[in-house]
């Protein structure tokens, strides 16, 4: 049987395990964006979602009160621990996959926050408040490159309808929830399908994109089974760590 | 029960003033609106503050100098606690402090809020150019040197700047 309070500390860890692991995700083009502006915008949508991952993580050891932590949680878990949605720890790619990714990520947690910045569970509300602001812009920015590129040259159209091909199976899981997010209450996940649905194929249609016809999904992420691309991630990212337990500086 | 000290209450009040915002340091944290309230009493001091944004590398460093700035003045006992709600807005930046900002070249938020809708390609509110004061300003990219910030420039004197954009 497992406990309202064990459903509440996997939601809670896969909202903050999304956001770090996109985070770290985009963190690799610090210094690789494709012009200096940019370059800079995706390193503060990193920050912002490792920020959001942050507050997440300790609302996480709050509630999990056995002496774990943001650290230990984000730096000593293994990837069958982890409990991000598929879509999030795949390889950056282009910019194309980056930006296209980054508004399918952003679309579900602008619906999502929205509901979540009203529900019962007040410090859940407060981090959701927070976020929105924050994914309300990255929401705007990645559509608009999303637009850019599709209605774009010959090239930027091809790169983008290629990222669509390869991240559509991808998309099931940000809107198909996992049983314990069907647990939290106050969560319409059906009007999230809905909105998500209805912003997305408006977006595409103006960046003269049509979604694949095949629709199977991809699936696994939120149960912890996940593509091979996480394990090199948490290998890089909990390096230090893992082999200097404890290290600060 | 023990009662408040509004004495030093005060006088905490103005001693964070001195405290300075490590990404614009002409402007205070008690100007950056994040210092939400301050409670002392004979031999406690509490500051609650809420972070511009999720992500802000300053807010730690930004607890470390308020620390040292009290402990400097004799205050030891301190506790600072992080709120997240409300949200910190733009709306909260003292209206000295906007003035600050424009001095030092960097555009004040405006008041209205219309950055903050995620409708596509709409044209942000007019933000005049620090320099020469005219609106005729185009948005370069919607992430400046820190996430708090745009980055613009004037079309009137070319004079690039950043702009705090509203939040
Ligand atoms: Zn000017």
């Amino acid at each position: 049987m497992i406990t309202e309070k064990e459903q509440l500390v996997s939601f809670v860890l896969h909202l903050a395990d999304d956001s770090l692991v996109l985070g770290h995700r985009n963190s690799e083009w610090t210094g690789h964006g494709p012009i200096l502006e940019q370059d800079i915008a995706i390193s503060n949508i990193a920050l912002d979602l490792i920020g959001q991952a942050r507050n997440f993580y300790q609302y996480a050891a709050a509630l999990k009160a056995d002496g774990a932590t943001e650290d230990t949680l984000a730096y000593l878990r293994d990837a069958m621990d982890y409990k991000n949605a598929l879509i999030a720890e795949l390889n950056k790619g282009d910019w194309a996959v980056t930006t296209l990714r980054q508004f399918f990520f952003s679309t579900s947690k602008f619906y999502l926050y929205q509901q979540l910045q009203n529900n019962s569970d007040t410090t859940l509300a407060a981090i959701a408040e927070k976020s929105l602001k924050e994914v309300t812009y990255h929401l705007r920015w990645s559509a608009e490159w999303v637009i850019r590129l599709g209605d774009g040259t010959d090239e930027s159209n091809a790169r983008v309808k290629t990222a669509l091909e390869y991240l559509w199976p991808y998309t099931g899981e940000l809107i198909t929830p996992a049983s314990y997010e069907q647990a939290q209450p106050g969560i319409d996940f059906a009007a999230l399908k809905k909105n998500w649905t209805n912003h997305v194929l408006q977006v595409l249609e103006q960046a003269l994109l049509t979604p694949p016809v095949n629709d199977w999904m991809q699936s696994g992420g939120k149960q912890g089974i996940h593509t091979e691309h996480l394990g090199y991630l948490l290998a890089e990212m909990q390096y230090l760590q893992r082999s200097y337990p404890g290290c600060e500086w | 029960m023990i009662a408040e000290n509004t004495i030093e209450t005060t006088k905490i009040w103005s001693l964070l003033q001195e405290v300075s915002d490590p990404e614009i340091p002409v402007l205070s944290v008690v100007d950056l609106g994040i210092i939400r309230n301050v409670t002392a009493t004979d031999d406690e001091v509490k500051i609650i503050i809420t972070p511009t944004y999720s992500g802000c590398p300053a807010i730690t460093r930004i607890e470390w100098d308020l620390r040292i700035k009290l402990a400097e003045n004799g205050y030891k006992n301190v506790s600072i606690v992080s709120r997240l709600s409300p949200v910190w807005t733009t709306d909260w930046m003292s209206e000295q402090g906007k003035q600050k900002l424009k001095a030092y070249g960097i555009a004040p938020p405006n008041d209205t809020q219309s950055v903050c809708s995620p409708d596509l390609f709409v044209m942000d509110e007019a933000v005049q150019c620090p320099l020469c004061n005219s609106y005729n300003t185009k948005l370069v990219s919607r992430f400046g040197s820190t996430a708090c910030k745009a980055f613009y420039q004037c079309k009137d004197c070319s004079e690039p700047f950043d702009y705090f954009k509203c939040h």
